[in-house]
């Protein structure tokens, strides 16, 4: 109680000291810095986060988020994935297996800072930086400034186990930064899967490097303790006839904010973003996206899909920029929320900017609530009118879960989604 | 079976009256048609007897074996046996048509306390039903009614009904949009289910769909009441000289 009589409106301290003196990264350390100096933390007068206010991101008090009684640290086990632990973003070598994987290298960012030369000085903050020539995202240049824990993972081949990063939560005021780099060589693949609440307050950045006919698939469920924050960054450089693929679940948490930032660099690769979303209450939920085209014949979908309800919100902010050379682009984006009552709310902002002439693009977003006449047709059949609108709104998610390949882990999903709305009968 | 009793209903949005004193009785073994010119309140009748929002029922009552249903859930009107087979079948998108016939059959088992039915038995019993209306394997795993032809649709109507084996089926207008040779099919689907428990009410326009499912009562209903009630010579009648001189004969 006496730290809230005063400075309760403060802000993050951002003092360059503290990230001088970090081996080989330095120099990124020092240019983020630079980038929070001139744009300053977010603040909800700007444009970007006219939709979620940020204060309570960039405040220097945590709010407090109680803990799940439920560990969910387990539930991708049917994929048997290479287990990482994470307990309020300190790595946990008791819960984690070996960071040993045919096919690439883990490392952490807390044992290799030291170090004068590493491979990853090439791209760690390389993508945050790139992701900021358009739009200012200080809390991701604030990450790189400052992270000290995160894996640095160099895939050399296709690995078929995936990569299970689990965020423990299990302070109550953990205030956490991850930063996460991955460099995928040509004709290599990685599945990764992130799961868990990882903080009170969590800060993450994943830069992604998909080098040619390389492929990278990414499953992520943020953890569904009701009083969690998040800001995620995801960063990644597409080279050419790569894939990027990344789904995104999430269940409560109170502030979620997930920004994706794409730049399709190499000619026929293919860019799929989706995600679902499923909250209650005080529940916000913003999805900010920005896809570039800058390469021919590529592709990109952005496939979003929230259910509200009791007051919940939802934001929805997705760009795809074709530059001028990007001819034959092939860009898709869907924004859709299923309002389950008339306190909740969807706000969208969908953005094309076109400047090729040859290209096929298309955006749509919609707001609806549950279809009364489907209600009526499954109820006259015997289906309680719970379960009814239950199979309606897991029919209405499916499109984005099924931009999920592996029916694996399509299953785990749907399961999750389905358990979340049975709990709420 | 079904017993409904000067049943007065108006739109819950506009002060309008639809039935206006509807009485009809539908015994066990049954069927009986109700025919009648557009507006007559065919549809609203099928949609209140099955517990769609949107209507008030002003007066009157309805008793499906000696129970009130009009106070009911649809579910729970469905789980006492009532069936609508639907003028327009509604398309869901994401939900399988498998996955709703089970739903939908053990919600209704569970409903009268029976236990519901195992996963092989229930795959036993929609292929032999689908088989007999010609409905195939691509039908059952696509998402309910979507892309489905006018014929098809109808024929999963059927199909469901013959699954959930009610007590007594309501046709709304099940021959529109159909030729002849699906209106054969839907109608020796609907005939194959005829059976001393059960009570039909068919709900058509036209008699052609009579000559298939032969009726033993035939109802006439203008303006939100039955006007006349006689055998099946009365639907030749009709598709002679018209509803003109009925509703003439009546006013």
């Amino acid at each position: 109680m006496e730290m809230s009589k005063h400075n309760t409106d403060a802000e993050l301290e951002v003092k360059k000291s503290t990230v001088l003196n970090s081996g080989w990264s330095a120099k990124a350390r020092s240019d983020a810095f630079d980038r929070i100096a001139k744009s300053g933390l977010p603040t909800a007068r700007d444009e970007y986060w006219k939709y979620t206010n940020p204060k309570t991101l960039t405040n220097k008090i945590v709010e407090k988020a109680s803990l799940l009684t439920v560990n969910e640290s387990d539930i991708f086990k049917s994929v048997s994935p290479l287990k990482i632990v994470f307990v309020d973003g300190k790595f946990s070598p008791e819960k984690s297996d070996k960071l040993i994987l045919s096919g690439l290298s883990i490392e952490r960012l807390d044992t290799i800072k030291k170090l004068d030369l590493h491979w990853a000085k090439e791209l760690y903050g390389r993508y945050e930086k790139l992701g900021q020539l358009s739009v200012s995202r200080p809390l991701a240049a604030y990450n790189t400034a400052y992270a000290n824990e995160g894996l640095i993972i160099h895939v050399t081949d296709r690995v078929e186990r995936p990569i299970n990063i689990i965020y423990e939560h299990e302070d109550e005021y953990s205030d956490v930064i991850l930063h996460h780099v991955i460099k995928i060589d040509s004709n290599a693949e990685l599945t990764l899967l992130e799961s868990g609440a990882a903080a009170a307050r969590l800060n993450q950045v994943l830069e992604v490097e998909v080098n040619e006919d390389a492929k990278f698939n990414h499953i992520r469920v943020l953890g569904r303790d009701h009083e969690r924050r998040a800001a995620t960054h995801i960063f990644g450089e597409l080279s050419r006839s790569s894939t990027f693929k990344s789904f995104t679940l999430t269940v409560n948490g109170i502030l979620t904010r997930n920004e994706c930032f794409l730049n399709i660099a190499g000619d026929d690769a293919m860019a799929h973003i989706s995600g679902a979303c499923v909250g209650d209450g005080d529940f916000h939920h913003d999805d900010t996206v920005f896809v570039t085209h800058d390469a021919v014949g590529s592709e990109s979908r952005q496939v979003f899909k929230k259910v509200l309800r009791n007051g919940a919100t939802g934001v929805f902010q997705g760009k795809i920029l074709v530059k001028p050379d990007a001819q034959k682009t092939d860009g898709y984006q869907i924004s859709q929320s299923l309002l389950l009552d008339e306190d909740s709310q969807f706000l969208a902002k969908p953005e094309l900017e076109i400047y090729a002439d040859d290209v096929a693009c298309s955006h749509g977003s919609t707001s609806g609530a549950i279809d009364e006449d489907a209600l009526f047709y499954l109820t006259s059949r015997g289906i309680s009118k719970p379960v009814a609108i239950d199979m309606l709104t897991m029919a209405f998610l499916a499109e984005a879960v099924d931009e999920i390949d592996n029916d694996n882990l399509k299953d785990v999903i749907l399961e999750l989604l389905s358990g979340w709305l049975e709990r709420r009968r | 079976m079904l017993k409904i009793n000067n049943l007065h209903v108006s739109l819950e949005d506009e002060d309008k009256e639809i039935l206006k004193g509807v009485d009809l009785t539908v015994d066990a073994g049954k069927v009986h048609a109700i025919m009648g010119p557009n507006g007559s309140g065919k549809s609203t009748l099928s949609y209140v007897l099955s517990g769609k929002e949107g209507y008030n029922v002003t007066d009157g009552s309805v008793e499906l074996n000696g129970d009130d249903i009009m106070e009911l859930e649809p579910e729970e009107r469905a789980a006492l046996g009532l069936f609508l087979a639907f003028q327009y079948p509604i398309e869901i998108p994401g939900v399988g048509n498998m996955t709703f016939l089970r739903t939908a059959l053990n919600a209704q088992r569970k409903a009268r306390g029976e236990d519901e039915i195992s996963a092989t038995d229930f795959l036993r019993l929609v292929r032999e039903k689908a088989a007999t209306l010609k409905i195939d394997s691509d039908m059952l795993k696509r998402p309910v009614n979507v892309g489905f032809s006018g014929g098809e649709k109808k024929r999963n109507e059927i199909l469901q009904m013959a699954m959930l084996e009610p007590k007594i089926c309501i046709l709304d207008e099940t021959d529109s949009g159909l030729d002849v040779d699906a209106m054969k099919l839907v109608a020796n689907g609907v005939n194959a289910l005829r059976d001393e428990g059960r009570g039909f009410l068919v709900i058509t326009h036209y008699q052609r769909l009579l000559d298939h499912i032969k009726p033993d009562v035939v109802h006439i209903m203008a303006d939100g009441k039955i006007i006349k009630s006689g055998g099946p010579e009365l639907a030749l009648e009709v598709e002679n000289n018209g509803y003109s001189d009925l509703l003439d004969e009546a006013s």
